[in-house]
């Protein structure tokens, strides 16, 4: 039990000698005080529409702890793309050991015109979305195969009972080979849809056609599966 | 000196194909290392002078060693130092490119590098370790504004009269200015050096590029400096072939109407009036005398599109196939203007053809694979062309640029560092290929000598495709 006591003894004696050293002269002085942060933010450009995106960036100096209301905590230095749906003012706060720093920058969004009032063609659109198929094709190839023949039939007895509806074929292609060569090979895609619509009855007065090539690709992977996606017919509803 | 004596076609043999094949993945343990860079170094030589083409620029003769000692500053402006850069880079990559020059490793060069004709020491030049058989120096020097360069080009070995080349360049100092004077001084030695044909500092390339978010033509030098947009369509342009006489490009854009093809005036900095063919209209081509142009048209409602024939201003065009299957990228033969290559599908996957500019005595050129985008040569002997040669299942299918001689059909081989090449074209003096590559990891524009050595990347922003060379 003597080594309790001892330890408390020690323990007073420090508490002691803690409580007398405050009484000590006054202590050496503080180091120079830490830099200021500084802060700045700003978006470009400072008005969108809504469901257009605008660039945020944000500079800081000598802090620790940056970070945007509505976006968190960031780098202290960077930028990012921001799209908001309303107006949205970001407040950039930057702490660091010399203190703290604020900067806001102020994106003002217009909302977009309401769409015009829907009519009867959107209906037609409709229909023509959810029937119309679009015919696919094998490698370098334009004739329509076996397989593609239904979808050929049934898009030539949609058109036959819409004669009200015109449209546009596009000839897609993969994206391999040329460029040249593609878009030649699209029109040739294009062509052969149009051509077995017609002699199914559709008046080709109705189809204009177009080649994509390989300009405006529906999936953009390197694999069979995305060059079958890439390598057809697509109809597009013309009113 | 005749440039193009023969056309060496010599490939590598099974044997050498694989073990250039199983040298990269074979090999394990330092043993086996040494033996192979023992091989290699005994192989390296004589495969590299198989497997690839010699066009004739360096057979026979031995390159001028040529030493380009940095120009000195010929006054004190503080605008030197910046010039004095753009000028030496300009002037030492434009000989290295050439072909026609071996150029002396700065690092044998003496101490003192003279800026004036007093200064040649010829000892310190024409003797080992520069072993110089020409010297070529100056100064560039600002004063009120005002840029000169003052070149001189000096056959070292002939000490009693060693001036082949003085010449003076002056013009408003810019950064632009001292690149133009590098240019023309490279071409003067390059003139006199390379047997008398015109060098290509001087000329543009022009491409598509769609670092706009939208596929626009674009003009650069043919060093890859300069780069500017040319159209402003915001919608797909392609296919830029620029005039003989560099005052127009005709191109196919996307339009309202479909596929047309577009006539802008480089001089007026617009488009002009060009009739709207109908149909799709794709890949023109100039013929050398600038007179007509050829392209592929659907036009009339063909069921595929087919090579056409009309005047440079659009008017009275003549169909020249008939074939089923599409056919697309003419290109004339400059030097007779009588025969016009193409690409055709009519058997499947396309191949290179020829005929006559009426249409007559259509050649298959290419035997297999997916072959696409002939160019030919200036000189009327060349197609170059970009081949899938064995195509399917099981194949690499890499896209690689190819020559073929047109007399014999034999080809050769030029690129060989995988990617998907493509839509080479050949520079004015002949001794260059320009192309597009995938090979860096995004689609750029790449300059070659045309044996394949000296390729270099010249974009580097956005995808750049379809470069097209101007005619001088």
């Amino acid at each position: 039990m003597k080594w309790i006591l001892l330890v408390v003894a020690l323990g007073a004696l420090l508490m002691l000698g803690a409580c007398g050293k405050k009484k000590q002269p006054p202590p050496p002085p503080p180091p120079p005080a830490p830099p200021a942060p500084t802060a700045s933010i700003a978006v470009d450009p400072n008005t969108i529409q809504a469901g257009g995106s605008a660039s945020l960036t944000w500079q800081t100096s000598n802090a620790t702890d940056v970070s945007i209301d509505g976006i968190g905590a960031v780098q202290p230095n960077g930028s990012q793309s921001v799209s908001p749906t309303d107006s949205t003012t970001y407040h950039l706060v930057a702490k660091g050991a010399g203190g703290t720093q604020e900067a806001t920058a102020r994106l003002t969004v217009t909302q977009a015109p309401p769409p015009p009032p829907p009519t009867a063609n959107v209906t037609d659109q409709d229909l023509f979305n959810q029937n119309v198929k679009d015919v696919y094709f094998d490698y370098d190839k334009s004739d329509i195969r076996g397989d593609q023949q239904t979808s050929v039939q049934a898009d030539a007895q949609f058109f036959t009972q819409h004669t009200n509806m015109n449209f546009t074929i596009e000839g897609h292609c993969d994206e391999r080979g040329s460029t040249e060569y593609n878009l030649a090979l699209g029109d040739q895609r294009a062509s052969a849809v149009k051509s077995a619509l017609t002699t199914l009855g559709i008046s080709a007065s109705r189809i204009k056609t177009i080649s994509y090539g390989k300009e405006k690709p529906f999936c953009t992977e390197s694999n069979e599966a995305c060059w079958q996606q890439n390598r057809r017919g697509h109809f597009v509803y013309q009113k | 000196m005749l440039l193009y004596p023969k056309f060496l076609l010599r490939r590598m043999d099974e044997a050498d194909r694989s073990i250039s094949r199983r040298r990269p993945i074979s090999f394990h343990g330092l043993a086996q290392t040494l033996v192979l860079i023992g091989i290699c170094c005994f192989l390296s030589s004589a495969l590299l002078a198989q497997d690839w083409v010699k066009t004739g620029t360096s057979l026979g003769v031995e390159k001028v060693r040529l030493a380009v000692p940095d120009f000195k500053p010929g006054t004190s402006d503080p605008q030197n130092t910046a010039l004095l850069k753009t000028f030496n880079d300009t002037l030492w990559n434009d000989l290295d490119v050439s072909g026609v020059v071996e150029l002396v490793s700065k690092s044998f060069y003496p101490l003192q590098v003279p800026g004036q004709p007093p200064e040649v020491n010829f000892m310190a030049w024409n003797a080992p370790p520069p072993n110089a058989g020409m010297l070529a120096f100056g100064n560039l020097g600002v004063a009120s504004g005002k840029l000169t360069v003052q070149g001189w080009l000096y056959d070292v070995k002939n000490i009693q009269s060693p001036q082949v080349l003085g010449k003076q360049y002056s013009d408003t100092a810019s950064d632009a200015a001292a690149r133009v004077m590098a240019h023309k001084f490279a071409d003067e030695i390059i003139y006199r050096l390379g047997g008398g044909i015109q060098g290509i500092a001087e000329t543009q390339i022009y491409f598509v590029s769609d670092r706009t978010g939208h596929k626009e033509i674009w003009a650069m030098d043919y060093d890859g400096s300069n780069q500017h947009q040319i159209t402003h369509l915001g919608s797909i342009a392609l296919s830029p072939r620029i005039s003989p006489d560099g005052t127009r490009l005709a191109f196919s854009a996307l339009t309202k109407n479909g596929w047309e093809l577009l006539m802008f005036s480089i001089e007026l900095n617009r488009l002009v009036s060009f009739p709207r063919m109908g149909g799709t209209n794709l890949s023109p081509a100039w013929s050398g005398d600038g007179t007509k142009i050829a392209f592929a048209s659907s036009r009339g409602g063909e069921p595929d599109t087919e090579i056409y024939v009309a005047d440079a201003s659009g008017a009275s065009p003549r169909r020249l196939t008939t074939d089923r299957g599409p056919d697309v990228a003419p290109v004339w033969n400059r030097k007779t203007n009588s025969q016009i290559a193409f690409v055709d599908g009519r058997t499947g996957l396309p191949q290179i053809y020829t005929m006559e500019v009426d249409g007559t005595n259509q050649q298959r050129m290419t035997d297999q694979g997916y072959a696409v985008s002939p160019n030919w040569a200036p000189n009327g002997q060349f197609l170059a062309f970009a081949w899938v040669r064995r195509y399917g299942p099981g194949e690499p299918g890499a896209s690689d640029l190819y020559l073929m001689d047109i007399a014999s059909k034999q080809w050769v081989q030029l690129t060989h560092d995988g990617g998907r090449n493509d839509f080479p074209c050949w520079s004015p003096d002949n001794r260059h290929i320009v192309f597009q590559s995938n090979r860096s990891g995004s689609l750029q524009i790449w300059s070659m000598l045309a044996d394949g050595t000296k390729v270099q990347q010249l974009t580097f922003t956005g995808r750049n495709s379809q470069p097209n060379w101007s005619w001088k």
